[in-house]
């Protein structure tokens, strides 16, 4: 019997797709320069269908890749050859809500509304936001999550309440990219919205000096609710897509969100913009109501669709960098947009450090999706050298592969294949990402020279 | 005893250790030794792995050796005017990083401000096979690989000699109050609850079975404007490091001590001894000479756990037990750091 028929036997007939028309639409997340139709699309409403799913593969050896909504950025979603591609759109209800313990338990592919991706996809990427200096990303507000294994097995991670006995297993699912397990359910704690929130604009000259204003602020002791960046070209291209109200003389703006108390912002506020106009801010303007401060951010939230108008296809980055060297590091990635030939844009997480450089070409003219998939690598591994990493909260799926084997040497690598074999000692769930094969790090070349030694003496040279 | 001052020691008695099959007993200071069960191996002590490597106020980010004393790293980020979030207690003066990490316990702070591995931005450990392995990092953001750094946070040494750490500091707020009023236990929990609703800046809240406490931290005109709303008079704040450290007087009879984590609103729990809530009610101390199964029984029951924190049969399993899917990928990944079983061989589990 083949897979698709043994599949329609635990699920309705409309939740098992076969046909090759209808399987294209699978065929790539949000990083659409890799593609690949899977060989069957199950669509299950239930947990229990996810587990009959799981064992099912488990018995005939069969790849299964999770998908949320396929927004990602990384092609972790990317559909295997030979395998299942397990949607999770289905699963989208909310189970519970206790107000009194400020908890929400929802399935994985409840959304979030503002960019559409779901709450599985955000806990197997650990993802982040403009908020998370001050809130902290994914992991930091999740209580529990309910796994099923490869084999069918269900696991209970994390607790309702603030801590769990034994390996926190909640830490390692998290940001572990559908290689581990299915995310099944979600606990959320819930936090009580700030009374009031204050947007502040900065505008530079020098993108340096705004790079540089960002760690003043955070020297300064103020922990802002949001702190980002744009440069020229985001600004412009923004500006001219929503009419934020940006200077448009500027090399770089800052964006910087306080909240809590209405008497504490009124008392943040000007010792925001005092280290910045000391860092160079040439304007600084606090959104003068609620209006112009959506306005403000409508612009950032904006500004990736809005590049889109001004270059037929856009790469976007996610290395973070200690902030101290943001300055250094957008300077340097100046310089090799001049090499590359190819021009690019900064909006990004500032107060992080997590910068997105994106890449802006042209899909159709020869050679520049190669050249802008070179010019990332090299931006990724200016970011290692920089003491910081190659992915803030995108994940590696497949297109930052080579860049872990930059970032990581053979022996933590293989430590996270161990980790891995442990859930998943047939290699199954959404195989080939995330951790590369030392194999493929030895062919990429990149190697990361450990004390001196090389890396991959085990392996043949190609 | 061993006490190596470099990592290349450590990978040298870690290689041995491994060959041999040699059990070794990892600790900092033992500052924690009654928590968990007890280990028979070679000890290894990481106390003179000390020093703080970076630290850069900037960043909000310090880089420790694990047998850096909390007090002293403590010491050096108030000289900045910073501190680390989770509030470790340290239960004794030369409490490591290392055995804040290896136990994951956390202060008052918790509930408000994050846990220990929340506090965590990466490490360096070694594990079984002697490799010296660096996972996380110093930023912020960082989805490279599996969390291995952040899993490291309450295993015990069981996975690995955590060598080194770099951890998220926060600023110190500038304005601290801490209030207090007598209620009864019930009045306590709803309270303390209903001050975590609020947007208020809320560091701290227990209750020791007279009274309950909070405390405010944040800016003077916050910090003023919640005292209105929270009401009760002002207390001492050394309430909060002595809670922490464990010094009052609850704390020092012989009584097994139990930690039950629980829904911080769940009623307060019908069992035989003596109540003391932190964490708003997520975490609630219980000094009880009560049969140890009814008390488990009765902290899974309102959704939580309890573990034997000190006293009492800590030979016995002094932490819950894991159901048998759980504990199998538990002993998986184990076996995926220590496969002979040589790191700290049974102190959280006896399998583990
Ligand atoms: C315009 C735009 C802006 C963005 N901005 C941000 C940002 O500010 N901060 C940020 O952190 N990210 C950002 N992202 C990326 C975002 O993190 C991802 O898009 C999102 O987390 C993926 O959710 P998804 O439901 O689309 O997952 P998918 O793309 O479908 O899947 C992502 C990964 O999760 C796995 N997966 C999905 N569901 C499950 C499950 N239930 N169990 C196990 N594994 C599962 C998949 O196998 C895959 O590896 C942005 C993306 C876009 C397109």
């Amino acid at each position: 019997m083949d897979l698709s028929t043994e599949l329609r036997r635990l699920l309705p007939r409309e939740a098992v797709i076969a046909d090759p028309a209808s399987l294209s639409v699978y065929e790539c997340d949000a990083l659409s320069a890799y593609r690949q139709p899977p060989k069957v699309v199950v669509l299950p409403r239930t947990a229990e269908e996810v587990r009959a799913i799981l064992r099912l593969c488990h018995r005939l050896r069969v790849p299964v890749v999770a998908r949320g909504a396929g927004t990602g950025l990384s092609g972790g979603a990317l559909p295997h050859a030979e395998g299942v591609l397990l949607s999770l759109t289905r699963l989208n209800r909310i189970l519970s809500i206790d107000p009194a313990n400020r908890t929400a338990t929802v399935e994985p592919g409840v959304r979030n509304i503002q960019i559409a991706c779901t709450i599985g996809g955000n806990v197997a990427e650990n993802s982040g936001g403009v908020h998370c200096l001050k809130y902290g990303l994914t992991l930091n507000n999740l209580l529990a999550l309910t796994v099923m294994t490869i084999e069918g097995e269900r696991l209970e991670l994390g607790s309702q309440t603030l801590d769990a006995p034994g390996y926190d297993l909640l830490a390692l699912m998290t940001g572990s990219e559908g290689l581990l397990g299915i995310v099944t359910s979600v606990t959320v704690e819930l936090l009580p919205r700030p009374q009031a929130a204050q947007v502040l604009l900065a505008a530079f000259k020098r993108v340096e000096d705004a790079g540089n204003g960002v760690a003043a602020v955070i020297a300064a002791g103020i922990i802002p609710a949001g702190l980002e960046m744009m440069d020229r070209l985001a600004i412009e291209a923004a500006e001219d897509f929503v009419h934020a109200g940006y200077p448009l003389d500027a090399e770089a703006i800052l964006l910087c969100e306080i909240d809590g108390h209405p008497a504490e912002i009124e008392a943040e506020l000007p010792r925001v913009a005092e280290v910045l106009k000391a860092q160079g801010a040439t304007e600084v303007r606090v959104a003068r109501d609620e209006s112009e401060r959506q306005r403000f951010w409508t612009g950032r939230k904006a500004a990736f669709p809005a590049l889109g108008r001004i270059a037929p296809d856009y790469y976007c980055m996610d290395g973070t960098i200690p902030r101290r060297h943001l300055g250094a590091v957008l300077a340097r990635i100046g310089a090799l947009s001049q090499e590359f030939g190819l021009a690019v844009a900064n909006v990004f997480h500032a107060g992080d450090g997590n910068l997105h450089p994106l890449i802006l070409y042209d899909a159709n003219a020869p050679g520049q999706l190669e050249r802008a998939e070179a010019f990332g690598g090299k931006i990724l591994e200016v970011c290692v050298e920089a003491g910081g990493t190659i992915t803030g909260e995108h994940g590696v799926g497949v297109e930052k592969l080579n860049q872990m084997c930059v970032q990581f040497t053979a022996e933590e690598l293989e430590q996270f294949h161990a980790v891995k074999r442990a859930f998943d000692p047939d290699g199954l769930l959404n195989p080939g990402k995330a951790i590369p094969t030392l194999r493929r790090c030895a062919e990429f070349g990149a190697l990361h020279v450990h004390a001196g030694k090389l890396p991959f003496p085990e392996l043949e040279r190609f | 005893m061993l006490a190596p001052e470099t990592l290349e020691e450590i990978t040298a008695a870690v290689k041995a250790a491994n060959r041999y099959g040699e059990p070794l007993r990892i600790f900092g200071s033992d500052s924690k030794a009654f928590y968990g069960r007890g280990v028979v191996g070679t000890p290894l002590s990481l106390r003179n792995l000390s020093g703080v490597i970076a630290y850069e106020p900037t960043e909000l980010v310090v880089t420790v050796r694990a047998g850096t004393r909390i007090g002293d790293l403590e010491a050096l980020l108030a000289s900045k005017s910073q501190m680390l979030a989770c509030e470790p207690p340290h239960l004794g003066n030369d409490a490591t990083i290392g055995g804040m990490i290896g136990t994951g316990l956390a202060g008052p702070r918790r509930p408000y401000a994050g846990g220990v591995r929340d506090s965590v931005l990466g490490i360096r450990c070694i594990v079984a096979a002697g490799s010296l392995l660096r996972f996380g990092g110093q930023v912020m953001k960082n989805v490279a690989g599996f969390d291995i750094s952040r899993l490291m946070v309450g295993t015990l040494g069981t996975l690995g000699i955590i060598v080194e750490a770099s951890l998220k500091v926060l600023p110190r707020p500038r304005a601290e109050i801490t209030l207090c009023q007598e209620v009864q236990a019930a009045r306590a929990i709803e309270l303390m609850n209903a001050w975590a609703r609020k947007p208020l800046p809320l560091s701290a809240a227990a209750y020791d079975g007279v009274a309950v406490y909070a405390r405010l931290t944040g800016s003077a005109a916050s910090v003023a404007s919640a005292c209105a709303e929270i009401g009760g008079h002002e207390a001492d704040s050394r309430f909060w490091e002595d809670l922490r450290e464990q010094r009052l007087s609850y704390f020092l009879d012989g009584r097994p001590v139990w930690r039950v984590s629980a829904p911080p609103a769940a009623a307060p729990l019908a069992l035989a001894g003596e109540w003391f809530f932190d964490w708003g009610g997520a975490h609630r101390w219980l000094k009880s000479e009560a049969d140890p199964e009814d008390i488990k029984h009765a902290a899974v029951g309102c959704g939580g756990h309890a573990v034997l924190f000190r006293g009492g049969d800590q030979e016995g399993e002094p932490f819950p037990r894991p159901p048998p899917a759980l504990l199998s990928v538990y002993q998986r990944i184990k076996k995926a750091f220590d496969p002979n079983g040589i790191l700290n061989p049974g102190r959280l589990l006896p399998e583990l």
